[in-house]
């Protein structure tokens, strides 16, 4: 299933799979921004693979020069019971990446949470308001540069 | 408070502050401000196992204007301490505070940018209670504590505590 899955991706957009990668049977595949609502789109729609479920959606802070996050869209298909783990990367400066909403609806609350945890921000969004953290609040904190303790006087307390 | 006088005389004397004290001591009505597992063990407190009745605090009242202790037990965020002391705000003078578990008294384990490492930060806490999360004897014990304490208050000629503190503005 995986090289099928492979397959039709090359087919689709062959000039945009940065990598591949399986472990335990289970398939990751890394492929640019600008085509990933395009990839998106064709994982749910398409009648054999039938991606039709956004399980997780969320990032991480490689915390390198280059590179420095992969947002990570991990999909489920009812239909075949398989995992797929899309991955794309974005650089520190315009840390932008299409939303998903438009394909998943369930992505909307999950962009949020990322949005407010590492601060990429998702074009497109409906509604990309912080998720945890009050909303004047100006640092993400599950980025790796964030002091576990916080920064002081960030978040203020009511007066004693 | 020479409760023997009362059979032989009809009457007794005693300090009105004492007598004040006296009431206010044995009918404290709690606002249970339960956020986390703390909360279970304070259900458990006002159960006939633990009966919090015995010492006159069985009456936990969820609005703020009927309180007059405020028993935090949870771990406060940051986000939550503007809602905790609204609450507190809210409540009519006299009022003490419990401050029940880890979490609520230092931020217990929650060692992290979103909690509050304390809520004597932002409230007058008059009893802090151990425990992760601490025995239903334990919230009685503060209570008995927190009961000493206002036995030993001056009520007369006392500034109420609002009154020396500073009130925000509300926000719309």
């Amino acid at each position: 299933m995986n090289d099928r899955i492979l397959e039709k991706l090359h087919a689709l957009v062959p000039e945009n799979i940065a990598g591949s990668r399986e472990f335990r049977d289970e398939l990751t595949v890394t492929v640019t921004v600008d085509v990933l609502v395009r990839v998106c789109e064709f994982l749910k729609t398409d009648p054999e693979l039938a991606f039709d479920m956004l399980i997780d959606l969320t990032a991480v802070d490689m915390y390198r020069p280059e590179a420095r996050f992969e947002v990570v869209y991990l999909l489920y298909s009812l239909k075949n019971t398989r995992y797929l783990r899309l991955k794309v990367t974005v650089e520190e400066e315009r840390a932008t990446v299409p939303t998903v909403t438009g394909v998943w609806p369930a992505a909307n609350w999950h962009e949020r949470e990322t949005f407010d945890m590492f601060g990429i921000r998702f074009a497109g969004h409906p509604d990309l308001r912080r998720l945890y953290m009050p909303e004047e609040f100006e640092h993400h904190p599950l980025r790796k540069d964030f002091p576990l303790m916080g920064i002081p006087d960030s978040l203020p307390l009511p007066r004693r | 408070m020479g409760l023997e006088n009362l059979q032989r005389d009809g009457f007794f004397t005693s300090r009105l502050d004492e007598t004040i004290a006296w009431a206010r001591k044995n009918s404290l009505w709690p606002m249970p401000m339960g956020i986390s597992c703390c909360a279970i063990e304070m259900m458990a407190t006002a159960s006939p196992r633990f009966d919090i009745s015995r010492f006159g605090s069985e009456v936990m009242r969820f609005t703020p204007r009927q309180c007059d202790v405020i028993i935090v037990a949870g771990t406060v965020t940051y986000k939550m301490s503007k809602v905790v002391r609204k609450i507190y705000d809210q409540m009519p003078d006299p009022k003490w505070v419990i401050s029940m578990g880890a979490c609520a008294s230092s931020g217990g384990m929650f060692r992290s940018y979103s909690v509050v490492q304390g809520i004597d930060q932002f409230l007058p806490v008059d009893v802090f209670v151990a425990g992760c999360p601490p025995r239903p004897e334990a919230l009685l014990h503060a209570l008995i504590e927190l009961q000493k304490k206002i036995q030993r208050e001056k009520s007369t000629g006392m500034t109420m505590r609002s009154e020396s503190l500073h009130i925000p503005e509300p926000t719309a």
